[in-house]
């Protein structure tokens, strides 16, 4: 997966309110044994929690930084956010995908669209006049 | 923040921009627009910030604004020894 966020030319940036120093406890005794050479991104350290404040994931009656995830562009415009409480993990494809909608949108300047359900490969729109009530012709949801 | 944490001091990420908690006013009469806390939101600026980090075997102070110009993926997490 590391290595499709490589290939997308996407810096991974990991924060929690654990020390620099713990994330390397973490990252030896335990990821390690989880990934070939260890973590390969930045982990940081926001012990205070005055990033996680900034970006709407401090939890304060426990202490933590909520299951937040951010794209943001090269611009260092966040375009996506999605935020989950702790019990539930993520599935990174799906914001492998959005990245790479994201990036589409970005190439063409603006002057193309992913519909709902977009894929890679998948036909894009073109939104404007001509584009109006003519959808159906080009996006075919699949069920 | 400094490169290199001084002592025992607690080195935390810090926001760029925002006043040092020792300096701010809490004053509960007046809301200045710097006690407004940043709120992140698609289609607006990623809040800036600087924060020490571990990579790779070594420990290095990351700030957001050093790699504009890349697509960034930004991910909390609740701790560490728990599933990402």
């Amino acid at each position: 997966m590391y290595k499709e966020l490589q290939q997308l030319g996407v810096e991974v940036l990991s924060v929690s309110v654990d020390s620099h120093f713990v994330h390397k406890m973490w990252n030896d005794h335990e990821l390690v044994r989880m990934v070939d050479g260890g973590i390969p991104f930045h982990m940081l350290s926001d012990q205070a929690g005055n990033i996680g404040r900034a970006y709407g994931v401090w939890d304060e009656s426990q202490g933590i930084e909520l299951r937040g995830r951010f794209i943001i562009d090269p611009d260092g415009v966040i375009q996506a956010m999605e935020v989950l409480t702790p019990p539930v993990g993520r599935r990174i494809a799906e914001t492998i995908r959005q990245l790479q909608a994201f990036q589409v949108v970005r190439d063409s300047k603006g002057a193309e669209a992913t519909p709902a359900g977009w894929m890679p490969g998948d036909p894009v729109l073109r939104p404007g006049p001509d584009l109006v009530g003519n959808v159906w012709k080009v996006w075919k949801p699949k069920k | 923040m400094p490169d290199e944490p001084k002592g025992c001091a607690r080195v935390t990420g810090a926001i760029l921009g925002a006043p040092p908690p020792q300096t701010a006013e809490r004053n509960s009469f007046s809301h200045s627009p710097m006690e407004e806390p940043m709120t992140a939101r698609v289609g607006r600026p990623a809040p800036d910030f600087n924060a020490p980090a571990y990579f790779r075997g070594t420990f290095k102070n990351v700030q957001l604004s050093d790699h504009v110009g890349k697509w960034i993926l930004l991910c909390f997490y609740p701790g560490d020894f728990t599933f990402v």
